[in-house]
């Protein structure tokens, strides 16, 4: 008990003095990365529960570059940015787009990726026939065309159920530009996907990068793409690392591991093994 | 602690509660309806009708509420076509008659339990009192067995229908948005989980705070030969509150 008591002191008062010190230069020897393992195919888990995915092989390139060890842990995609902020592993690695609500509390790398926003429907569903007047959507500050299209695509959607996943940009997206669509939340994007099979949804929206790979899969060959490409505005400026504010040294050191990444191609060769298209961002 | 962000949070909260109580309280309702025939199942003579009422209340008692509502949920969307057939699909497509089934079950699991001990632990005396004046078996049951049953039940009730409360919060993880599930949509936009789960939590405990209340007093007002003065005071007070 005493010993305990002495523990818990020397780790309040070294708490404080991290708090109250100045920003020392950190050696990262070991980071600890968090991914959702459930999002196919950035992070998800293989028939023998082993990590897989885009995510997972780029946190392995960007460590080794980087020169640190690095442990991959699982985390629940609603409690991914507390856990960060908490302090219960150093950054996220889970297809997390960067986005202004989430820039408030952690800040991102640079974009490693940027993948426009599609809708997705079961073959057969009149949805697919909505024609836009628009093929891309900017959505960072939406013009009157861009009005009149989404108000086209809420007209399709009228009395039709959108699944989205809770706590993403495309939550954001239904909620602030097409408001009058019914929700459905789902705390992994593969229930939804199971409930989009199954018709208790008509329609779900995601990046382009899981969608694509999704319809040449089995769970997915009865789902087809329709609808503008979107970017920008809720969706955000592409997909990044999330880390602590805090750990500037730490987003610096990805910033250049990824730059490097995409210098040299790797991310693109990551991009066609694992989506099936180069989704590297194009600045 | 961001008490601005508790602020905010208290009235979205508070307009899920309706959601809650009425999972709670139809699942409770056709939960107990199933349950007082399962009892009388349990304490049968005939082994087959005890023996299938055991199973069920061994099966669904085994396994957690959580595996059975997926089961339910995406069970069912996964054999659709076997639930379009039977004309079913239309009840399993809504999420609320999946989330009602899978609590109406599981209360009903517990509840035959809960019932049939009781039924067991009615005095002989009054029952063969009942037999003595002439009543018939089903009279018996009517007039003695069961209100002198239900009365040994209720604390042990009370603590199943606080548990059902709290269980309906599984329904936010099959898209029904009950007071967990616009927690959990809160903190995804303000990324502020304690501050948010602290309010939900209150809820909860305000909820049933007014259930242990309320089972406390019908408790007191189905026994009238157990109470004392002590008794009648706290029934007064409570029912002051």
């Amino acid at each position: 008990m005493k010993i305990f008591k002495i523990n818990a002191m020397v780790a309040i008062l070294s708490g404080a003095a991290c708090v109250g010190g100045q920003a020392v230069a950190k050696d990262y020897k070991n980071i600890s990365i968090a991914t959702e393992a459930s999002y196919a195919p950035f992070d998800y888990k293989d028939a023998g529960g082993n990590l897989m995915g885009f995510d997972i092989d780029l946190g392995k390139d960007l460590c080794s570059r980087m020169k640190v060890e690095c442990t991959v842990v699982e985390q629940a995609w609603d409690g991914i940015i507390p856990s960060l902020v908490a302090g219960r592993y150093d950054v996220i690695l889970a297809a997390m787009d960067i986005q202004p609500a989430r820039e408030k509390i952690i800040s991102f790398t640079q974009p490693y990726i940027r993948t426009p926003i599609r809708f997705i429907a079961p073959a057969g569903s009149p949805l697919l026939e909505f024609k836009s007047d628009l093929d891309s959507l900017a959505l960072d500050d939406v013009s009157p065309e861009e009005r009149a299209a989404l108000d086209k695509l809420g007209e399709a959607l009228k009395g039709k159920k959108v699944g989205v996943q809770v706590s993403t940009t495309t939550e954001s997206f239904m909620k602030e530009l097409l408001p009058n669509v019914e929700l459905a939340s789902y705390d992994t994007a593969d229930n939804m996907i199971l409930d989009l099979n199954s018709g208790r949804i008509d329609a779900s929206l995601s990046s382009l990068a899981r969608l694509k790979p999704l319809t040449e899969k089995p769970e997915g060959k009865n789902l087809k793409i329709f609808g503008p490409n979107m970017t920008g505005g809720p969706f955000g400026k592409g997909t990044g690392i999330g880390v602590r504010k805090e750990d500037e040294q730490l987003r610096e050191m990805f910033n250049k591991a990824i730059a490097e990444a995409i210098a040299d191609g790797t991310m693109k060769n990551l991009s066609m093994k694992w989506f099936g298209y180069d989704a590297t961002p194009l600045n | 602690m961001d008490f601005d962000a508790m602020r905010d949070a208290f009235p979205k909260l508070i307009a899920a509660v309706p959601t809650t109580l009425t999972l709670a309280a139809v699942s409770l309702c056709l939960g107990f309806g199933l349950a007082v025939p399962l009892a009388l199942m349990r304490v049968s003579k005939s082994r087959l009708l005890s023996g299938l009422a055991y199973a069920y209340v061994y099966v669904i008692r085994s396994t957690p509420l959580l595996v059975q509502m997926f089961l339910i949920y995406y069970g069912s969307g996964q054999f659709r076509a076997f639930f379009e057939a039977a004309g079913l699909w239309v009840l399993f497509r809504d999420a609320w008659f999946c989330a009602i089934l899978a609590l109406t079950l599981s209360t009903a699991a517990y509840s035959t339990e809960i019932i049939r001990g009781a039924i067991q632990a009615v005095p002989l005396g009054q029952v063969e009192a009942a037999r003595a004046v002439g009543m018939s078996g089903v009279l018996q049951f009517r007039r003695v067995v069961f209100p002198i049953a239900m009365r040994l039940a209720l604390p042990a009730y009370g603590n199943e229908i606080i548990l059902m409360v709290k269980s309906t919060s599984l329904a936010s993880t099959i898209t029904i948005v009950e007071v967990t599930g616009v927690a959990k949509q809160i903190i995804s936009n303000t990324f502020q989980p304690v501050e948010v789960f602290v309010i939900a939590g209150a809820i909860y405990l305000s909820i049933n705070f007014i259930v242990s209340r309320a089972v406390t007093v019908t408790e007191i007002w189905l026994n009238p030969h157990l109470r004392t003065e002590r008794a009648i005071r706290s029934t007064t007070a409570a029912a002051i509150h």
